[in-house]
């Protein structure tokens, strides 16, 4: 009971400051305030008729859909080489993978950025993608090791043994098989590219730069309320894709099970 | 593929060496499978049965020999393209697909067009008796559903050659043997060349033309089952096929293969056997006697020779636990109905048997 009670507590104390930034939005004021002193959505339209915001928001999602396809191609190819592959220094490939989880965020912001600023990477959506690739492949690697551990190798022999050449039997066998792993592994660096502040901040120029970037500028000049607007759809955008991600993944592995009560009459 | 030209079906291995490490989990195999020949590998766990199917289905490659597959040398091709049919011992049914998708998928490989492919995957499905489950998916069916599923795959194709791993060991004790006449029963129908793996040596028995006893990685014997149970050529053989008494011995002179013996036993006395390999002089000897050989008689005075230390009757023979002379102990089994004498436990009884039917090996 203590215990639960403890755990309720901490999530609480963890989600507060998101669920005072809803109501904060809705709020008439030019300043932040808590509790709103009426209901009005200005803040919301003042978002949507500002230029710079919605070029933020647009460069943050090409850069998130850009990387999540990245990482998750990269990430499917590593898993698969790390769990099939019979490669020496397997152990260092999967050390260097953790690395961005590992290394501090900005010390790996400072270091892209002083290698982005030669190749005259910075403000660039190939800059944006590559960093972010490289920020979101541990998520997208480990997700999929477990989704091939717990694939049977045994099924891929199978279909060789039907005439499957090594990437006819992937498609048909194993693609299937692990879709649900690599739904919520894309969705996963989706989020993290389009969530990520500090790398971000490094590599923004003046006029390209991602929408937390864009947040942070808006903190240190005018605080408006368009701000906790922008934040509030960014944790709804979140929860959403969230939802969206967990439900696709049921109906994967819903199929890929199998199981229920399908018909007795032929496909 | 095409007609039944007596080539097609052929399998030979030459010569074939697997290293793990420092372990020859095959140690220089050879052996040959003629077309239409139902071959069991068998041998317990570690034996080497399983990496032999393997190699032959291109899922390991060999470090020594060669594998060929209707005269054609495909040692080192993949899997895919040697046309076999295989069966695993876990069913390996793809769970997204319906079972008749799971028997059109090789012919999809083949390029087979979606009419054809559905005709001959229910023509298959027919044929292992699921007629009326192709609409399933594998997880709503039994496990010897499932596992005639997985052959009903591995035939579709028409290969000439079927390789089975093990494909029994999941089920309980009365389907195994249901399945066991029914793949059988299926073998000769399509003619197929059938390569089985097994450890139960009863199923390689009664269902194979041939057996090859594996131990160790090295091939012990291949042969009919008659032979192999007869006329075993080592001690593992003679051990591990069917129910043995083993009596341990010195001799002292020299024999050649198939020449008569006099061991002389460990706890004293002696016993005419014949050599089942050539036999060094004075060295360890262990001969080797069926139970259902060796005959029990009333003790007629003349040195009665063992002692009957328990009866365990089993309706169609009652085994009789003896205990001889110099402590060794046998078994013998008596058949019922027979009229043979069937002494009690304590009684003394006196043991014969026909010197062919005890194969001597060295130790």
């Amino acid at each position: 009971m203590a215990l639960n009670a403890a755990a309720y507590a901490v999530t609480v104390f963890l989600l507060l400051p998101t669920l005072i930034i809803a109501p904060m939005s809705v709020g008439p004021e030019r300043l932040l305030s808590f509790p709103p002193k009426g209901f009005s959505l200005r803040w919301y339209a003042a978002y949507f008729e500002d230029r710079d915001w919605l070029r933020a928001t647009l460069f943050s999602a090409e850069a998130g859909l850009i990387s999540a396809v990245c990482a998750t191609v990269i990430g499917t190819m590593l898993a698969l080489a790390l769990v099939r592959g019979r490669l020496p220094g397997k152990g260092l490939i999967e050390l260097l993978v953790i690395g961005p989880v590992i290394v501090p965020h900005i010390a790996l912001a400072v270091a892209m950025f002083l290698v982005f600023e030669q190749l005259r990477l910075t403000g660039t959506l190939l800059g944006f993608a590559m960093a972010h690739t490289v920020l979101a492949l541990p998520f997208v690697v480990f997700t999929l090791l477990a989704a091939l551990y717990r694939f049977d190798v045994e099924l891929e022999r199978a279909a060789l043994s039907c005439g499957a050449g090594p990437l006819r039997a992937f498609r048909h066998v194993t693609l299937p098989l692990i879709a649900p792993g690599l739904v919520s592994a894309a969705l996963f660096a989706f989020i993290i590219s389009f969530d990520e502040a500090v790398v971000s901040f490094f590599i923004s120029d003046l006029d390209r730069k991602t929408l937390p970037r864009k947040m942070f500028e808006d903190i240190d000049f005018n605080i408006s309320p368009t701000l906790a607007a922008v934040a509030t759809m960014l944790t709804a955008l979140t929860i959403l894709a969230l939802l969206l991600g967990f439900g696709l993944k049921r109906g994967l592995e819903r199929r890929a099970r199998a199981a229920g009560t399908a018909a007795e009459a032929g496909p | 593929m095409g007609g039944p030209d007596g080539m097609q079906g052929r399998v030979a291995v030459q010569g074939l060496v697997k290293r793990f490490g420092p372990v020859n989990a095959v140690d220089h195999v050879s052996l040959e499978v003629s077309s239409g020949e139902f071959l069991a590998l068998l041998g317990p766990s570690g034996s080497g049965k399983t990496t032999i199917l393997m190699a032959i289905a291109g899922f390991e490659y060999p470090d020594e020999g060669r594998i060929l597959i209707g005269g054609e040398e495909v040692t080192w091709a993949p899997p895919n393209r040697r046309n076999l049919g295989m069966v695993f011992q876990r069913y390996t049914l793809f769970p997204h697909m319906s079972v008749l998708e799971n028997i059109a998928f090789p012919l999809k490989m083949r390029g087979v067009g979606r009419a054809e492919r559905e005709e001959r995957a229910r023509a298959a499905l027919a044929t292992v008796r699921l007629g009326q489950m192709g609409g399933r998916k594998p997880a709503q069916l039994s496990g010897g559903q499932q596992q005639r599923v997985a052959i009903a795959r591995a035939i579709v194709y028409r290969p000439r050659v079927l390789l089975m791993d093990e494909p029994l060991s999941a089920l309980d004790k009365n389907l195994r043997e249901e399945m066991q006449i029914e793949i059988k029963h299926l073998q000769r129908e399509i003619g197929i060349t059938v390569i089985f793996v097994t450890h139960d040596q009863t199923e390689a028995l009664t269902m194979a033309d041939r057996v090859a006893v594996l131990d160790h990685g090295r091939l012990q014997q291949l042969g009919a089952p008659r032979e192999l149970y007869e006329a075993p050529e080592t001690v593992f053989v003679a051990g591990f096929v069917g129910e043995t008494n083993f009596c341990e011995g010195r001799l002292a002179r020299p024999a050649a293969r198939g020449e008569a013996v006099m061991v002389a036993l460990d706890g004293g006395g002696t016993m005419p056997a014949i050599a089942a390999q050539a036999l060094p002089a004075g060295g360890r000897i262990k001969v080797a006697l069926r139970p259902e050989r060796l005959r029990v008689l009333p003790a007629d005075g003349e040195g009665g020779t063992a002692r009957v230390t328990e009866a365990i009757y089993a309706g169609n023979a009652t085994t009789l636990m003896l205990e001889g002379q110099g402590g060794q102990r046998l078994r013998a089994r008596v058949p019922a109905g027979a009229g043979l004498h069937e002494p009690r436990p304590g009684e003394a009884v006196r043991l014969s048997w026909q010197p062919a039917d005890a194969r001597a090996f060295p130790a």
